[in-house]
């Protein structure tokens, strides 16, 4: 089998029958309340077709594509929503295990196990790097989370390249996409032109191999590929913003500036940017027991270092001021993650400017910090 | 021999039962409740009535009148355990709005007979008079969590019950934000969750039923308010709704008179 082969839009459905048959439950794109989430879809019409988006500080608007365009029967034109695959495969809420007292102690039951495993249909090349990242800290090392490592590893990828990027992305300037370069079964671009709507499609591991020997494709020609290169470059050049490169290090040196406390007049501590992050990891457990003490479950749900509660120590937090409480987010996406697991923490999705009410924007904090600094070397304060 | 249950006893003071009718509304939880504990002062739900000392009292309702001021220690003299619940008795309800006035204006336009009137200036919550051991928020009180209360205290743990905001809730649930995709108003960011994301996952902005998260910022939530429309009038209404009395809630509000 070549290595890059060519489908004509339809071939969608054969795919995700395929998968269907194997026993996987597909999850992909679809369309809510104005946004798109990521959930079951059975058929390539549960695909949001003919959408872009619209993405600012605080602000997202679903907009369907012009009509009489070629982008109107488009499957992926807009960019990432609200909630990452994270919600699956580390979800918000999550019984561990129950007890129930039995004569002299008490008997133990594990967390049940679901049934199948997930396809993932549409994963964005900056997804594909938070989900290496979350693997790092749920998967590897000395504390694996036995219940995401063995439903990660079963999970099949179909990534998509973006060929559009949202206002507030900057996975460029990250270096995690817009491209997928790995970590998935199949990656799909999709061209759009006077020849139809049809998917470049890479092919990226044996299961992937196996799934495209069902599916009617030919070898895509080198003016094909050329194209589907180009496509993504624009995504390339639309990118909203950009984080600078040596961030992490400005923020190291600047563990006391007065942008931490500007930010937090502004800061609402609500949580929404961890929230959405498709990295953060921060949990919370919490025993519930039934009325007459008789059984008992541990449960575990998604926790955010902003918080009061997350820093609680005897006698109080230990973060109790905003400005040290957004201080500990954006030092640790961009600055201690580095130390702590050999990567970044952000992944340049933008999720976290896009979702936050008030529209804080991670890299305007660190732009706005850079400048302080070279304002100061240039003798204007 | 069962263990002797502890003895519940169910006070109201200046409120709609609202909060009251939570307990009752526990329906399949509800016997479980009536084994776990001596409901010995219920007026709601029975007209017998145990006399104290109670080991647990539950409080609805704010104080407004020169009585309530007194009955509130009487009913914490008699109770081990004070749980105040809803709105009312944590900030004083709606009806704290009558602080906003001197009370004969606002007695004077409501009754024929003023003089008939014996109302205290102000209506308060439960802890400016006495010791409370835990607050319960909501307008009204969500009745899984009156349960959680109820089982944290009988079996001598923590409650879990979340101090962080409406916005986690929403995110932990799934609900798309009705701020950013539609520019909807939302008290989320500066309420505490707790409701069950009810308005959010309806498609409305939250209004604060839960009164004021750990540690608002209602200042910077305004600034955002106006953008999206809002003038210094809706702005001081919207934070005067079931909250208003909370403190972070009429300082709110007072910044835009
Ligand atoms: S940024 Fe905060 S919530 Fe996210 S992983 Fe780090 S400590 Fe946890
Ligand atoms: S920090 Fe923000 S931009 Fe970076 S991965 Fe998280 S949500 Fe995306
Ligand atoms: S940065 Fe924005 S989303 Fe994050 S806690 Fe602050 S206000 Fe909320
Ligand atoms: S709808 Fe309101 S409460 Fe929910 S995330 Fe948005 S601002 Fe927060």
């Amino acid at each position: 089998m070549p290595n890059t082969l060519l489908i004509s839009s339809d071939q969608l459905q054969t795919l995700i029958d395929g998968l269907r048959t194997q026993g996987y439950e597909t999850m992909g794109p679809r369309l809510e309340r104005g946004t798109i989430v990521y959930g079951p879809i059975t058929s390539g019409s549960d695909l949001p077709a003919g959408f872009r988006d619209e993405q600012e500080g605080g602000h997202y608007r679903l907009v369907p594509s012009d009509p009489s365009g070629l982008e109107a029967e488009s499957f992926f034109r807009y960019v990432v929503g609200p909630y990452s695959w994270k919600r699956l495969l580390f979800p918000p809420r999550q019984r561990l295990w129950r007890a129930r007292r039995s004569d002299g102690g008490f008997a133990l039951e594990p967390a049940e196990t679901r049934p199948h495993p997930y396809a993932f249909i549409g994963v964005r090349a900056c997804e594909l790097a938070a989900l290496a990242v979350q693997d790092r800290v749920f998967s590897q090392g000395d504390f694996a989370d036995s219940g995401y490592r063995s439903q990660r590893e079963q999970t099949f990828l179909i990534a998509v390249n973006c060929t559009r990027a949202g206002g507030t992305c900057f996975c460029a300037s990250m270096h995690t996409g817009p491209r997928a370069r790995g970590g998935f079964d199949l990656c799909l671009t999709e061209l759009l032109d006077e020849s139809g709507h049809r998917f470049l499609v890479e092919v990226g591991s044996e299961p992937g191999r196996k799934l495209m020997e069902q599916v009617s494709y030919r070898r895509a020609r080198p003016d094909e590929i050329e194209q589907g290169r180009q496509a993504v470059e624009d995504a390339v050049g639309s990118m909203g913003r950009q984080m600078r490169s040596d961030a992490g290090d400005i923020l190291r040196r600047n563990q006391e500036h007065p942008r931490w406390v500007d930010v937090a007049n502004r800061c609402l501590s609500c949580a929404n940017c961890t929230m959405v992050c498709p990295t953060c990891f921060c949990s919370t457990v919490e025993d519930v027991t039934s009325l007459d003490g008789a059984e008992s479950e541990r449960r575990r749900q998604w926790d955010s270092c902003f918080n009061l509660e997350f820093s609680y120590v005897h006698g109080g937090p230990v973060r109790r001021e905003a400005a040290a409480r957004y201080r500990q987010w954006i030092t640790h996406k961009l600055t201690y993650w580095h130390e702590q697991f050999g990567t970044s923490g952000c992944t340049g999705c933008g999720r976290c400017i896009t979702w936050c009410p008030v529209g804080i924007d991670i890299t305007a904090e660190v732009a706005a910090i850079r400048d302080s600094e070279r304002a100061v070397l240039e003798g204007e304060v | 021999m069962a263990p002797k249950r502890p003895k519940l006893a169910v006070w109201k003071f200046s409120s709609c039962d609202g909060c009251q009718l939570s307990l009752l509304d526990c329906e399949d939880e509800l016997l479980a409740v009536a084994d776990s504990v001596e409901i010995a002062y219920f007026l709601e739900a029975s007209r017998a009535e145990i006399a104290g000392p109670y080991d647990i009292s539950l409080v609805e309702g704010s104080i407004t009148t020169p009585h309530e001021a007194e009955r509130i220690r009487r009913v914490r003299a008699q109770s081990r355990l004070l749980i105040t619940i809803g709105a009312c008795a944590t900030t004083g309800g709606i009806q704290a709005l009558k602080n906003l006035r001197p009370l004969e204006e606002l007695v004077g336009s409501v009754y024929a007979h003023p003089d008939y009137i014996k109302s205290l200036a102000t209506s308060t919550p439960v802890l400016d008079h006495v010791r409370v051991d835990f607050e319960l928020h909501g307008c009204p009180i969500n009745k899984h969590q009156l349960l959680e209360v109820l089982n944290a205290t009988l079996n001598g743990r923590k409650p879990n019950v979340p101090a962080y905001s409406q916005c986690v809730e929403c995110k932990l649930a799934g609900t798309i934000c009705v701020m950013v995709t539609e520019g909807k108003p939302c008290l989320g960011p500066v309420t505490q969750a707790g409701c069950g994301n009810v308005c959010p996952a309806c498609d409305r902005g939250c209004f604060a039923c839960f009164g004021p998260v750990e540690a608002p910022n209602t200042t910077a939530l305004s600034v955002r308010l106006k953008t999206l429309g809002m003038d210094e009038r809706s702005l001081q209404h919207y934070y005067r709704l079931f909250t208003n009395n909370a403190p972070a809630f009429r300082e709110a509000s007072k910044d835009h008179e």
